[in-house]
């Protein structure tokens, strides 16, 4: 994969940053040029929140050739109070126990090395609250 | 737009087949379509494909294909759209009959899935690369989220999955071209391994090599080819949310419900017109969805529709009469093109075993991605 996807797709995987649509309000994570919901194309930039809620959840055990040693994890889609939805491993803890419903902190971490390069990939992973 | 049928098809069996390369795939399906009408020659062709590049390293399908089947020259080109890539390019095939530009159209569908990619990583990129892939999700992962929230919203059931994958391996036991022509008991489906919980393995369909074409005319035109054509009544095609955390519901498929109301829209029928259907299967609880966004049940209860034995042959509406893609096989290019040949057969009264009494109205749905993509098409006997 040639470089610059990775600084280009840094503002929303580093530092969590979505945009609220001046239009409706809505929240799009990572951040658009288009208002899925009412067309607006003028967005405010915000900050999400680290914190969530699991709208849905897994536990893969056949994972790509990428993520071979991490199996079992869970994925969750978490909503944030913000009303942002992203997709996120839940990690330090039993995967099974992640389910609709569980608060998670997200928590800055590798997620994976990719290719033959090896290229280190971070982003936001979540991590059960309290 | 001119009336549009279908008058020969051909496919493969599904499996892995690992004597015969793409290549091979494709022309073996289209010779026979070809052949099945007595057609000599095409005016133009579309092939189903999701991605010939990742698995094989072979792109540029449309003339490949055209030059191996003997007819370098005519128009094709390669159509993607996932694992819906087959019901679009039947689709596209239609429309160029439909508006009276081409009178022979080919729509075909290949798939060689078994030649040493990474198979789950070759799929999960028909997912949001940036928002999902990325973190290690897989199709099957996808799918269970969705399980996960049917079963939050509506208290469907394990027991409910499984039953979907006992029904469409019974079906699929008598279907000759079928990867999996074996019946499956509920117990070993709840005893499989897990894949993505909630998701066992028999809930998956299988990683599968093969091809299917189907050749479209003007219906003014069938009888030249076969004394049973069956008419394409209704298309439909419709885009929905690419990401998964995008959708409002996660349970609940939105592209599925669009392109259905406008397939069921143009081809001016209700869903309880319809006597056989073929639905994207691709994980048990994809039927499920798919059941209630055609509204052939109601929402929130697809779970029941195969454990009542609604859905079974000899039931109301025979859903996945073929096995469906977990029993049939899902070689994910050509599944569209497939699921349009069993409607095909069970409307003309070849499909033996299976064969729906007197069905004369009949529904394919294919979909891409976990829901972002679907097309579905309404046929019925002339
Ligand atoms: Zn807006």
């Amino acid at each position: 994969m040639p470089s610059p996807r990775y600084w280009r797709e840094i503002p929303s995987r580093y530092r969590l940053e979505a945009s609220r649509c001046c239009g409706c309000g809505k929240v799009a994570y990572p951040a658009r040029k288009v208002c899925p919901a009412c067309g607006a194309d003028d967005w405010k930039q915000i900050q999400l929140s680290r914190h969530g809620r699991v709208v849905t959840s897994t536990v893969i055990h056949v994972p790509p050739d990428d993520f071979l040693m991490e199996a079992p994890y869970a994925v969750a889609v978490v909503e944030t109070s913000e009303g942002a939805r992203l997709m996120v491993q839940v990690v330090d803890c039993e995967p099974a126990e992640v389910v609709p419903g569980t608060e998670v902190n997200l928590e800055f971490r590798l997620i994976r090395r990719e290719g033959h390069g090896g290229i280190l990939c971070y982003g936001y992973k979540g991590v059960p609250a309290g | 737009m001119r009336e549009v049928a279908i008058v020969g098809a051909g496919m493969t069996r599904f499996g892995e087949i690992w004597q015969s390369s793409l290549r091979d795939l494709f022309v073996e399906a289209a010779t026979e379509a070809m052949r099945n009408a007595s057609a000599d020659h095409l005016d133009a062709m579309y092939v189903g494909n999701m991605s010939g590049g990742q698995f094989v390293g072979q792109e540029h399908l449309g003339p490949l294909m055209a030059d191996h089947l003997g007819m370098a020259g005519i128009p094709a080109a390669r159509v993607e759209s996932a694992c819906a890539s087959g019901g679009v390019a039947l689709r596209l095939a239609f429309m160029e009959v439909a508006s009276g530009m081409s009178d022979l159209v080919l729509a075909a569908g290949v798939e060689k899935m078994n030649d040493g990619a990474d198979v789950t990583a070759v799929l999960a990129s028909a997912a949001d690369q940036e928002a999902e892939a990325y973190h290690g999700i897989t199709f099957p992962g996808l799918y269970a989220m969705i399980a996960r929230a049917h079963m939050e919203a509506y208290g469907t059931t394990e027991e409910d999955m499984a039953a979907v994958s006992v029904k469409n391996h019974r079906h699929g036991a008598l279907n000759p071209k079928a990867q999996f022509r074996r019946e499956v008991t509920l117990e070993e489906v709840m005893n499989s391994s897990l894949v993505a919980a909630p998701l066992r393995l028999l809930h998956c369909s299988p990683v599968s090599d093969g091809a299917a074409a189907v050749l479209l005319c003007p219906l003014e035109r069938a009888k030249e080819f076969t004394d049973r054509p069956v008419k394409i009544i209704g298309s439909g095609l419709a885009t929905g949310s690419m990401a998964l955390a995008d959708r409002n519901e996660p349970a609940f498929l939105d592209s599925v419900s669009l392109s259905a109301g406008r397939a069921y829209k143009m081809a001016g029928i209700k869903p309880s017109d319809i006597d056989v259907v073929e639905v994207h299967d691709c994980f048990s609880i994809a039927e499920i969805c798919c059941l209630e966004a055609l509204c052939l049940v109601e929402r929130g209860k697809g779970g029941e529709a195969a454990r009542s034995g609604l859905t079974a042959l000899g039931g109301k509406v025979p859903v996945n009469t073929s096995g469906g893609l977990k029993s049939k096989g899902h070689p994910v290019g050509a599944t569209g093109v497939a699921q349009a040949i069993e409607i095909f057969e069970q409307l003309r009264g070849e499909s033996g075993d299976r064969q729906v009494a007197d069905a004369s109205i009949g529904l394919a749905q294919n979909m891409g991605g976990s829901g972002a993509s679907s097309a579905v098409h309404i046929f019925q006997r002339v």
